[in-house]
């Protein structure tokens, strides 16, 4: 075999190596969340976690006074009552998914410190009135009648 | 050339910005913000390509030993980590309105950060060997090793569980996405590849230049 054989050989098993090694070691250490199923399985008390899931519908309440967030997190088997102190992001809303980071509490609730909201890959141009070219939503938004 | 490209560029990204604002619509659910994935994908997407080069032309490196590989591996690598700079800054401000955070540490952005320290990295490498023939050499060899990294960062979202939502360029269903976005987002994506193009030919002279005065 050529040196450079040699070398081209060398170097894809090297490579490949590598490759494999990121691939295993992320795909069993890192796992970004855990689901409701999950957590049910075996839940640890103030142990640090986060949770994902879809906000089930008719789950949310929100007191804009005292800043009491409360709903349920499904995975379409299990579900996990979340509560959290503050405001959600825009996007959170029942019937989405959210990433919640906090820890599992004795009296069967989850304690979120931060809630992240999750948004698909669509990108659709909205329905009706709302659907006009950008140049249109960017006068409004300088005659300031546009939202954010 | 040279010029030539710089115009072209100059008009794509004009046109790139009349029409990520003046005729794609807001986005149905994230409204005026999703616009900024008019920045954020052709960002990512360049840097793709620019590090792609960076791998066939340190390939070519090591197997020729021309320098003129080597000046296109060292050109291309600046500018990729320019574009990937800009991703993730551009990512992080869209991530804040929609996510509800700047910043987390799921598969796509941990390994799209570990994309851009690596080819800081590849920079560093070279600013450090003296000796010109065998910088090259160690950077090459980075420059190659560095590129497996490429399809993680795209792919992570589909192997691992992320906040990131899916691709919806390169994907391999067909992206949910209206026509009008489509079109802004093709505009921009073209628009970033001439820039890119227009500052990589500007970097190979400058290296020329550079070059010439040291020899």
């Amino acid at each position: 075999m050529s040196r450079r054989g040699k070398f081209l050989l060398g170097g894809g098993v090297i490579v490949a190596a590598l490759a494999y090694m990121i691939y295993a070691g992320v795909s069993q250490s890192v796992v970004y969340f855990v689901t409701p199923s999950e957590l049910r399985a075996q839940p640890v008390a103030g142990k640090a976690y986060r949770l994902g899931g879809m906000v089930q519908p008719a789950s949310l309440k929100w007191e804009p006074r005292s800043l009491d967030l409360s709903f349920t997190l499904s995975d379409g088997k299990t579900s996990v009552p979340v509560r959290h102190k503050g405001t959600p992001p825009d996007l959170f809303a029942e019937g989405r998914g959210a990433v919640v980071e906090g820890t599992w509490t004795t009296e069967g609730y989850f304690k979120a410190s931060l809630i992240m909201a999750k948004h698909s890959e669509e990108y659709k141009a909205p329905h009706g009135d709302e659907a006009q070219p950008g140049y249109k939503e960017l006068l409004k938004t300088l005659k300031g009648q546009g939202n954010p | 050339m040279t010029r030539w490209l710089g115009w072209l560029a100059a008009l794509g990204l004009l046109a790139g910005l009349a029409m990520g604002f003046g005729y794609a619509p807001k986005d149905a659910v994230q409204g005026n913000v999703q616009r900024i994935m008019y920045v954020h994908v052709p960002s990512i997407l360049t840097a793709y390509l620019a590090f792609a080069l960076v791998l066939i032309a340190s390939l070519g490196y090591l197997f020729t030993r021309r320098t003129g590989w080597d000046r296109l591996a060292h050109s291309a690598g600046e500018i990729g980590v320019v574009f990937t700079g800009l991703t993730l800054v551009s990512g992080s401000i869209w991530g804040k309105p929609t996510w509800g955070t700047w910043w987390t540490w799921d598969a796509r952005l941990t390994s799209t950060a570990i994309l851009f320290l690596i080819y800081v990295g590849y920079l560093l490498l070279r600013g450090m060997v003296d000796d010109q023939e065998r910088g090259a050499r160690y950077a090459a060899v980075v420059g190659i090793l560095g590129a497996v990294n490429i399809p993680i960062v795209h792919f992570s979202v589909l192997w691992w569980r992320t906040l990131h939502q899916p691709p919806t360029i390169l994907s391999p269903e067909r992206a949910p996405v209206s026509a009008s976005i489509g079109l802004a987002l093709l505009v921009n994506g073209v628009a970033f590849a001439l820039l890119f193009l227009y500052l990589l030919s500007k970097r190979l002279a400058l290296r020329r230049l550079e070059e010439e005065i040291r020899a």
